[in-house]
């Protein structure tokens, strides 16, 4: 399968998706946030130099998800009050894309989600119930985040963000939800928690020492 | 590498963090690799900010507790349930029921990959902790996790009171949270409510050698005290199931009696009525009576024995004799009767019938040979001997019943008497404690 190669409209360097879906991707060598238009890719943006982190994984480790296989492709970072997570952008082996986040080695799994009527950030208080897909979720917590940075591919545009409003919605399964009011049209993710173990990662990172 | 590899310039591998603490400049290595919120200073007890590349003070506590030290040392790396994990935060929280403080340990572990785990350690007793990633449905009395049932233990405020080393959440001296427990040994199930939010975990009990050998600790654990909250029962059994098989072994036992009484032959062989007379007898008191044939297998012999006696006793000498072989069966039976009147109103002793089983005797031609005695104020007397062939012999059932029966009384009153110290430490203690008296058992 030949993926789609063009150049850095900044530094010239070579840039290759690795997921023909991607409208976003940073050139590896001098950090521009590039966006693909119908002819070539365009400078909108530059990335600042990611704070350190501490997410064993990496973009390019690979691992598995019920029976289908992925790669990560990309993330966003943000930070809050207590820390920062990642939300790992992973291209599954059947074409579709979905987010590995990892907050404090707490791993999870979701996908972009259509639903309408989804509350207004402002409208959200904790204990609020919802009902997607005929499940039950209740808000845990609203978390105030700012953006920190992107790296790799994205499926949409997403630079020069600042304050971004989560809310997180647990179950009484496995399954979760997130509420994300980066963009004026809040967006819906649904997803389970995984076990570090089942998602059979490689190509992570190494500790120091460890 | 084919064109297009990234080039190696990803983030430097992670290392552990080597700062000074900005109160007194002692050494301070955060070792968890950013996961870190607030990190305490051993030498001077300032809880810093481990998010802030300088490290400012959010808290001072007096270490008035500097005595408090961890039984697994800060750094200490271990093997629990097959993953590598450091010690990386220590804190004492204590409790206060009925003006009593009472005090436990919280050991925070790390492994980069895995995450943060926990350790508890109270009286010698261990859990292992994680926090939830499903919420359990709670209501006063019990806790639904994972389609488990947990029952209400004990509500209680926490203090933490000291703390050393890495946390990845805001640690504080002095801050209360209330930590409601739910059980299900070996399970527990904590809700800890600060401010607004609850924080769910999951612990399992663990034995203090288990951690000395995940941590490779010299020497031994503290040895446990009573009964914890979530401590498996010794009684590994299943009490009611243990109930319900001997149940079913009782019924077995007497489907088997109905059985063997229903193939039992119970043959009248002989049946004979004698005069015992004090004044014939004084020469040659035993005879012998008519040969009866026992046919068929091997099996049990009855002899019955009535006498009339009130007030006396009478005392006969037998031998089953088997006519061909000439093997003898020896046995005495007493057969006596007493009844009278005293202040604490009419009482009897003995009875006028007697009767012995003699297992095993083969089939053949037999007889009896009688010798009787009797009370020296007795001058005659009738007595009716009677010997039935192939009669059931429940006794053995008795026994198995009794050895079966043994065992699961005790086991269960181990089951019980276990969680009944368990739950005399939680808010449901069970009633009639004080008051009862057969204790030492």
């Amino acid at each position: 399968m030949s993926q789609p190669v063009a150049n850095c409209p900044n530094c010239g360097a070579k840039i290759v998706f690795r997921w023909s879906s991607s409208v976003q991707t940073v050139c590896e060598y001098c950090k521009s946030i590039l966006v693909r238009t119908d002819v070539d890719l365009k400078k909108v943006g530059q990335v600042a130099d990611l704070p350190p982190d501490s997410s064993p994984i990496q973009i390019s480790t690979e691992g598995k998800y019920g029976n289908k296989a992925f790669v990560v492709v990309g993330r966003i970072l943000y930070g809050y009050d207590q820390g920062g997570w990642n939300e790992w952008h992973v291209m599954m082996n059947d074409g579709t894309s979905a987010w590995l986040s990892d907050a404090q080695s707490e791993y999870a799994l979701s996908l972009s989600s259509k639903a309408v009527n989804l509350p207004a950030a402002a409208q959200v208080h904790v204990g609020q119930q919802f009902t997607w897909n005929n499940q039950s979720y209740t808000v845990s917590v609203i978390t105030p985040a700012h953006y920190r940075g992107v790296e790799g591919e994205l499926p949409f545009q997403y630079w020069d963000k600042t304050d971004v409003t989560f809310v997180d919605l647990r179950t009484e399964s496995r399954n979760f939800a997130t509420l994300d009011y980066s963009d004026p049209e809040p967006a819906l993710y649904l997803g389970e928690f995984v076990e570090f173990d089942e998602l059979n990662l490689k190509n992570l990172r190494s500790f120091e020492g460890w | 590498m084919s064109a297009g590899t990234p080039p190696l310039s990803g983030p430097p591998k992670p290392q552990a963090r080597a700062l000074n603490c900005p109160k007194c400049g002692a050494a301070i290595t955060l070792h968890s690799f950013g996961q870190a919120v607030t990190v305490v200073c051993a030498s001077c007890h300032s809880i810093l900010d481990a998010k802030d590349p300088n490290l400012a003070i959010l808290q001072r506590f007096e270490a008035a507790t500097r005595d408090v030290k961890p039984l697994i040392p800060l750094g200490t790396r271990g093997k629990l349930r097959g993953t590598d994990y450091e010690l990386i935060g220590f804190q004492r929280r204590s409790t206060q029921v009925d003006g009593i403080t009472y005090y436990w340990h919280e050991y925070v572990l790390f492994n980069p990959y895995k995450g943060i785990r926990y350790l508890s350690e109270y009286n010698g007793h261990w859990n292992d902790i994680s926090i939830c990633k499903t919420l359990p449905i709670a209501d006063g009395g019990g806790a639904n996790y994972l389609g488990e049932t947990y029952k209400h233990f004990q509500s209680a405020d926490a203090d933490t009171d000291f703390v050393l080393g890495e946390f990845p959440w805001q640690v504080r001296v002095g801050e209360k949270a209330a930590v409601t427990d739910y059980v299900h040994p070996p399970r527990v199930l904590s809700g800890e409510k600060l401010d607004k939010e609850v924080t769910w975990s999951i612990g399992e009990y663990m034995y203090g050698r288990e951690i000395w050998e995940s941590f490779k600790l010299p020497g031994d654990p503290p040895a446990p005290i009573g009964v914890y909250e979530n401590q498996p029962s010794p009684v590994t059994l299943n009490v009611t199931g243990m109930w319900v098989a001997f149940a079913a072994f009782a019924v077995f036992l007497l489907v088997l009696m109905a059985v063997f009484d229903m193939r039992a032959k119970k043959e009248p062989v002989l049946q004979e009525t004698y005069q015992y007379n004090r004044a014939e007898s004084k020469a040659e008191t035993s005879f012998v009576t008519d040969v009866f044939e026992l046919t068929g297998h091997t099996s049990t012999v009855e002899v019955k024995t009535f006498a009339p006696v009130s007030n006396h006793w009478i005392y006969l000498n037998y031998a089953l004799i088997n006519q061909d072989s000439g093997q003898a069966w020896d046995f005495g039976r007493e057969v006596s009767y007493y009844s009278g009147y005293d202040s604490d109103g009419s009482w009897t002793e003995g009875k006028q019938h007697d009767s012995v089983v003699i297992p095993s005797v083969p089939p053949g031609h037999y007889y009896l040979r009688i010798e009787p005695e009797a009370d020296p104020s007795l001058p005659n007397i009738p007595y009716t001997v009677e010997v039935i062939h192939d009669v059931p012999v429940f006794g053995i059932y008795g026994i198995a019943f009794l050895a079966l029966l043994v065992p699961v009384v005790i086991i269960s009153f181990r089951a019980y008497t276990f969680e009944r110290s368990r739950w005399s430490e939680s808010d449901h203690p069970p009633m009639e404690l004080s008051s009862s008296s057969g204790d030492d058992e």
